[in-house]
């Protein structure tokens, strides 16, 4: 679930943090730059795990702050391929079914990777897996709040970097930009014997 | 901003559990997040709420130093191994899903024998443990 990626950047410490000692600012400093947000290709950004390299700080004209080249590792949530992990349906839809893991949401198993034969259930909001005993049709709600076990198939990054403004020659107008866009999510399926909600497979 | 390795090693559930308490209660050398890492604050409480409920709250470096040791016989993966640590299955079927190609590589002895040695070597918090469960269980709704 949870890797370490070496990362080298440059940190910037302002004058007023030169009463503290340089390690601890540049902890404060790399932890508010990365904590909670997702770099691109690499996963989300947990905590710092520990600095690595110091190389010399530099006074750079024009500015009093000091500049320092720092190697450290982060920890950074980033399940790999075929990873089997825990979580919690957050909702349904058409779609399919999304699980959360309470620090991370952006978890879909689409439709299709669903357990087999699967519908949908208009009236609840719910995928129901119609499994088979002796001939006999069982309704297996997957109810909302239930945890969940799946297995990562696919990852998909999106940048997020703002690009410049867009030329449109035809309209004046300011369009409409507002479709969020997530920078990291994880596609699921629970399509095999063991996957799905825990309580289908636990026999207490 | 320059990614050298963004994999440099993997993790286990227990190694993050231990940092983000540390960070959380400023022990072990980390410093408590300010008022100005409220980021920090926030994934560390979201990201300790999530593993209070994966079995890493009850393992110790002991512990998971002795269960790695007696993996060795078994010859499988560091992910895998991860996964098992992380998860802690009790069932022939989870095996089956954490350990690629399982049929193959272990017999139905050792399948046994590594439910029995993470049952006695990790420990969980619950209490009856069922070692079948091929079938899904009928859900009254």
């Amino acid at each position: 679930m949870f890797v370490l990626a070496d990362i080298k950047d440059t940190v910037r410490i302002p004058p007023w943090q030169f009463n503290v000692k340089l390690t601890d600012a540049v902890v404060e400093a790399l932890n508010k730059k990365l904590a909670n947000k997702v770099v691109h290709n690499v996963g989300l950004c947990i905590a710092l795990w520990d600095i690595t390299k110091l190389e010399d700080s530099y006074i750079l004209p024009g500015d009093g702050s000091s500049h320092t080249v720092v190697h450290f590792r982060y920890v950074v949530f980033r399940p790999f391929n075929d990873e089997v992990v825990i979580g919690k349906i957050k909702s349904s839809s058409k779609e399919g079914v999304h699980v959360s893991l309470e620090f991370f949401d952006d978890i879909l198993i689409p439709s299709d990777a669903l357990q087999h034969p699967s519908r949908f259930d208009e009236r609840e909001q719910l995928w129901v897996w119609e499994y088979m005993v002796d001939e006999e049709k069982h309704d297996l709600y997957m109810d909302v709040g239930e945890e969940i076990r799946f297995r990562v198939v696919d990852e998909v990054f999106v940048d997020t970097t703002p690009s410049g403004p867009e030329v449109s020659a035809d309209s004046t107008e300011v369009q409409e930009t507002d479709t969020k866009k997530t920078p990291y999510s994880l596609i699921g399926c629970i399509n095999e014997p063991g996957l799905g909600l825990l309580s289908w497979w636990s026999n207490t | 901003m320059e990614v050298i390795d963004e994999n440099a090693s993997m993790l286990s559930n227990f190694e993050i559990y231990t940092l983000l308490k540390d960070i959380q209660q400023g022990q072990h050398g980390q410093k408590k997040p300010s008022k100005q890492q409220q980021q920090l604050s926030t994934i560390s409480y979201e990201t300790i709420k999530y593993l209070e409920k994966t079995p890493c709250k009850h393992q110790s470096s002991e512990i998971i130093a002795d269960f790695i040791k007696a993996l060795e016989p078994f010859k499988l993966s560091k992910a895998e191994k991860i996964q098992l640590l992380n998860q802690r299955p009790s069932t022939a079927v989870e095996i089956q899903l954490l350990i690629e190609e399982s049929e193959e590589r272990l017999t139905e002895e050792q399948i046994e024998q590594l439910l029995d040695l993470i049952l006695n070597t990790l420990p969980g918090d619950e209490t009856a443990e069922d070692c079948s469960g091929n079938e899904p269980m009928e859900e009254q709704s």
